[in-house]
């Protein structure tokens, strides 16, 4: 019984240790997994992510003026420890929540609203958190899986001079919450456009996909587009590969297009094509800056060999966003150490130019959208990006490509009403917070 | 010749090749079980361990970088040089026997006559530990492994039925690759069990410990041994997935795909796997073939189990296990 | 000294075979009570209760279920995420069929339900035995899985999947949804947990123990001296599967709040389970709290002391503690194969010669 009274004397003094009320910094916490079967992409994301929050701290001492505050817990893209990771941080004043997992964010929307806590699920989460009048707490700027589907479906018609009538398009999907949001839009682009949709499942984690691209192989489908995570999307690729079906007919979602997808199938992956939702590669003035304040250093995150990939680009580019959100707000509100609730509002009413980025040493690199409270989802623009197996790299093969907005309100107005009839939610857009 | 005919015999074709990688997984619980009695839970973990210390020493990581750079604050990660494929095999086999004989000092030799259950436990711990051993050891990123086995569909299959159906089966050239080593493994094994001095003490030991206790055969030996040789049978598993998927966390999990193969075959009986591996991966294929346009797809993962079961439901040792006799 | 078992006397049969004989135990867990129901609730903030004491709570009543059947029964299950799985959608589809049908009922018609279900997986264990049961079970957890992630019916038809638990109230307050209090989930939480848990004790006490633990023992033997194996094994299946299904329920409703099976109740989960049955000891109530308590705070604490503390990269710290866990399993196997119940006697042991150890 010693033990166990020395273990909890440990625990109440680290428990009062972990939470310390520190003054004059501004709380960005980082739900990170850096194992677990999906922990080698969470580890570029978060890599990209802390590095630009160390970048502002180390350049301009933090936004303005008041230094940031990182802490890091570790989901293993595990649903128990990303709640288990919130109700460490909830009672820290956290800025802003990026939870990186479909299943976490899910947890998370009721509790963040309840709690006033602003979240940001940059390209995944729920889509139909566009409606900000339902939710207030969650934006998913600047674009969302449906927004994905349709940009993809916009592009294929680009590709074949406005008609997809009798074409067949093969959807994979991991088989989760995360594969399943494009369906519907799909499905409903369909029959707009009149192609034929197959939808194929892999169950997670996808190390074994031998049945589904003998279907495929069988179906001979003009194009595949794959909704894939982790393992799943090396595996497919080299399947594809084998079967030796056009790479350039088959696309990716954003979060199926990452060096680690393409690497393992070497030369068989080249001409491999995903969305883009923001520029790659270290060609960009910004990284002068993070070479000489963070890796000179010796400050950058992991091992630092993830630099300029598409994952740590991501993680780079939400880290930027909810830096220039936190500006907006201390900008709204007069106040340099601003709160969640004054974080909502810089959330809200973000804009980002094309001017801005170019001004912060990314011109080009993402999309110029406005976020209002009838739209927490941007503008849903993307790019394409085709993969070079012998130069190893991604270009970007298109302008920006944009969805079908009005499909995507539509279908997004009747999820979110559903939900706000669910749970008792009146819709109406959030007063500023006082102060 | 109907096309659903033809899309079948290709499912089934590649059932069987599947299957021997099923069944190369399965080698290894076999190997542990018939020796020493223990359900070696931690074989997929092996599997990837192995394959991670490959790669590792092929490509000259350092090991532990990790570790030694969050403690030192240093930044490294490798040591520069590249090795040859087969030094770096052989490297790995000296890592997986270390490993087998450190398996025996620490674990079992302090857990001898406990209830199998115990030993079962025991094997998920190591599982657990050899896991997160792995990742520090080695960091946990997704590798390329690269031991110049070819890939993608074959070409002379895809000529051969297409002369003869019209229709060019897919047939991937790793997996005929790892049908030969897989034949190759089986015949080594069986003729180092029949013919050489340790290989008899095995089979010795496998039949009854006090028996072969008291003939001054060691036991300690013979686990070792037995725990070298599953490592080895999973460095080839791991080769042959990790040539697939990349070399990643995901590798560990192909140990669920091989339970259902060895209750099929007989937790005892090394063709019990190989045919196990078959009838498993024949019929997962042809009931996901047939069966995808009504339930849906993604069968595989539990249809294995599900004929397992029904295996089993008619004899309960498995195809090829030793009958099991009780008495009060 | 301190723990004594002398001096106890009693003067009936039915004092003499109540559920804790000796005053002390008695005292002591009236106390466990009181403290849990009166003490706890006022102290107890958003976030012990959540990441740490009600998953200790619900996973106490799974590892309760699990070692009925592996502990008292003898029969080897990896099942348990499935049958978890079972009990969440159960509650899910009766909550939202019937919305005004109190939380509780639907909690204990989602055990009932996980019943029937782990009945009918339970079936092969009457030909199959030990690990090839075992790996039998596996196939409960793969099927089950796959028709709760594939068949539309199970999730409202939801677009993604997903089972998301409204809002339900008990005496007029919420106890689900995001609006509930700790507490009040607390609370839920551990009344079903001391029902569970006084009914897991006195049936392993009767005359259903007995020939569960006959049959565990050897079931040959227990058969020919009259046991029937087949009314044994699925009853132990039964009431396994009611306590893991409503554990599942809890899991659901009042802690996670949404949730997808694959992710959420998963072969891992089947382990930890298992796990926790295994170090706490199997054939224990007392060890399956012992249990629970150590897995679910263990890995808290370990991730306090390594990041927070010594200030560890998380993937360091995280494959650390997967190790640290994997080698706690083995030392505890290797030095007290019986779990921490065995030790916990030991301890007794102890108590009861101290200061006098001769």
């Amino acid at each position: 019984m010693m033990n166990m009274t020395r273990m909890a004397a440990v625990l109440a003094v680290t428990m009062t240790a972990a939470a310390p009320a520190v003054a004059q910094s501004l709380h960005f916490p980082m739900l990170n997994y850096r194992t677990g079967p999906f922990g080698p992409n969470g580890m570029a994301f978060a890599d990209g992510y802390q590095d630009y929050l160390t970048l502002i701290n180390e350049r301009d001492g933090g936004i303005g003026g008041v230094p940031i505050r990182m802490t890091e817990c570790e989901t293993a893209y595990n649903t128990e420890r990303g709640v288990e990771c919130y109700q460490g941080i909830r009672g820290d004043s956290p800025l802003v929540i990026q939870p990186l997992s479909t299943g976490i964010t899910y947890q998370l929307i009721p509790r963040t609203m309840e709690d006033q806590v602003p979240m940001h699920t940059m390209g995944y989460g729920r889509t139909s958190a566009v409606n900000g009048e339902v939710f207030n707490w969650t934006f998913n700027y600047p674009g969302t899986y449906w927004d994905g589907a349709s940009v993809i479906i916009n592009y294929l018609l680009e590709e074949n001079d406005g008609s997809l009538e009798g074409k067949k398009i093969v959807l994979l999907y991991h088989n989760s919450a995360y594969g399943r949001e494009p369906i519907p839009t799909l499905t409903r682009l369909a029959e707009h456009h009149g192609y034929e949709l197959i939808t194929i499942g892999v169950d997670s984690p996808g190390q074994e996909q031998g049945n589904q691209w003998l279907q495929i192989r069988r179906e001979r489908p003009d194009y595949v587009t794959m909704w894939g995570w982790g393992v799943m999307n090396a595996v497919a690729i080299q399947e594809a590969a084998n079967i030796r079906f056009p790479m350039e007919n088959f696309i990716g979602v954003w979060w199926s297009g990452s060096e680690q997808d393409v690497r393992p199938a070497g030369a068989g992956a080249h001409g491999y094509k995903s969305l883009a939702m923001h520029g790659t590669g270290r060609d960009y003035p910004i990284y002068d800056d993070i070479q000489e304040y963070v890796i000179d250093r010796g400050l950058a995150a992991g091992t630092g060999d993830e630099v300029g990939t598409v994952l740590y680009s991501r993680g780079m580019y939400a880290s930027m966003l909810a830096v220039e959100a936190a500006k907006k707000a201390q900008e709204i509100h007069g106040v340099e150490e601003i709160t969640p609730a004054m974080m909502r509002d810089g959330m809200a009413n973000l804009v980002i130019t094309e001017e801005l980025m170019e001004e912060l040493g990314l011109p080009g690199f993402g999309p110029a959208f406005e976020v209002t409270c009838q739209n927490h989802g941007g503008t849903g623009e993307a790019m394409i990006q085709q993969w070079d197996a012998e130069s190893g790299t991604w270009s970007l093969i298109t302008d920006w490509i944009a969805p079908n907005r009005d499909l995507i309100m539509e279908m997004v107005m009747e999820d979110s009403l559903a939900y706000a009839a669910e749970n008792n939610i009146e819709p109406q857009c959030l007063e500023r917070s006082g102060g | 010749m109907p096309d659903t005919l033809l899309f079948a015999m290709e499912a089934a074709l590649n059932g069987l090749t599947a299957g021997v990688m099923y069944a190369l997984v399965a080698l290894g619980f076999v190997l542990i079980f018939k020796a020493s009695g223990i359900f070696n839970f931690s074989q997929g973990v092996m599997a990837l361990f192995a394959a991670l210390t490959l790669v590792g020493l092929q490509t000259g990581q350092i090991p532990f970088s990790h570790l030694i750079n969050a403690i030192f604050g240093t930044r490294m990660h490798h040591f520069g040089w590249t090795l040859p494929t087969v030094v770096a095999i052989a490297g790995t086999v000296v890592v997986m026997v270390i490993f087998a004989w450190a398996v025996e000092r620490f674990i079992f030799r302090h857990l001898v006559n406990q209830e199998p259950i115990i030993l079962f436990m025991a094997t998920i711990g190591l599982a657990y530990f050899l896991e997160g051993f792995g990742d520090i050891m080695w960091g946990a990123e997704v590798k390329r492994l690269d031991v110049g086995l070819p890939q993608g569909m074959s070409g002379p299959v895809d000529d051969l039925t297409f002369a003869w159906f019209g229709y060019g089966f897919y047939m991937d050239r790793l997996e005929i690759w790892a049908a030969l080593i897989a034949s190759l493994l089986v015949i080594s094994l069986v003729l180092f069990s029949q013919y050489t001095k340790q290989g008899r003490a095995l089979r010795a030991v496998a039949d009854d410990h006090q028996a072969a206790l008291s003939v001054g055969i060691s036991l300690r030996f013979i686990w070792v041994l037995v725990w070298s040789l599953a490592g080895i049978v999973a460095l080839v598993a791991g080769m042959m997935w990790g040539a697939k998927s990349g070399v990643q966390f995901s590798l560990s999990l192909i140990a669920l795909k091989a339970l259902p193969v060895l209750i099929l075959g007989g937790f005892t009986s090394i063709p019990g796997a190989i045919v196990g591996g078959l009838i498993i991966g024949v019929g997962e294929k042809l009931f996901d073939f047939f069966m995808q346009p009504i339930v849906g797809g993604a069968t595989e993962n539990w249809f294995a189990y599900m004929l397992a079961l029904a295996f089993l439901l008619f004899r309960p040792q498995g195809l090829f296990g030793e009958k099991i006799i009780e008495r009060v | 000294m301190i723990y004594r078992e002398a001096g106890d006397f009693k003067t009936s049969y039915a004092a003499d075979n109540q559920t804790f004989p000796l005053r002390g135990d008695r005292l002591a867990y009236y106390l466990a009570v009181i403290f849990a129901l009166g003490v706890v609730p006022f102290f107890i903030n958003d976030y012990w209760a959540n990441a740490i004491v009600i998953p200790f709570l619900i996973y106490t009543i799974a590892a309760l279920g699990l070692n009925i059947l592996i502990g008292y029964c003898g029969q080897l299950s990896l099942g348990t995420g499935a049958f978890m799985a079972t009990g969440a959608y159960a509650a899910f589809k009766l909550t939202t069929a019937f919305p005004s049908l109190n939380i509780i009922f639907v909690i204990i018609l989602a055990g009932v339900v996980t019943a029937g279900v782990g009945v009918a997986f339970g079936l092969p264990s009457l030909r199959i035995k030990g690990f090839y049961l075992a790996v039998a079970t596996l196939a409960a957890q793969f099927f089950l899985i796959w028709l709760y992630t594939r068949t539309p019916w199970f999730f409202n038809y939801s677009p993604t999947g997903m089972i998301s638990m409204p809002t339900r109230e008990l005496f007029g307050y919420p106890v689900t949804g995001a609006s509930a209090t700790a507490v009040s989930g607390y609370l839920l939480c551990a009344v079903f947990l001391i029902a569970s848990a006084w009914l897991a004790r006195n049936l392993t006490r009767g005359t259903l123990g007995r020939q569960w633990m006959a049959i565990r023992d050897m079931d040959i033997a227990a058969e020919i001296i009259g046991v029937n194996p087949l009314r044994a094994k699925l009853s132990a299946f039964a009431v396994s599967s009611f306590l893991v299904g409503i554990s599942g329920a809890l899991f659901f409703t009042v802690y996670l709040g949404a949730a997808e099976a694959g992710e959420s109740f998963g072969i891992d989960k089947s382990f930890l389970v298992l796990f926790m049955v295994i170090i706490g000891g199997l054939g224990s109530i007392l060890g399956s709290f012992l249990g629970a308590f150590l897995l679910v705070v263990g890995p808290v604490l370990l991730k306090i002391l390594l990041v927070n503390n010594l200030g560890w990269p998380t993937d360091v710290a995280a494959h650390l503690e997967i190790m640290i866990i994997g080698a706690l399993i083995i030392l505890f196997l290797v030095m007290e194969p019986h779990g921490l119940t065995a030790l916990w006697r030991t301890i007794k042991e102890k108590l009861r010669l101290w200061p006098f150890p001769h």
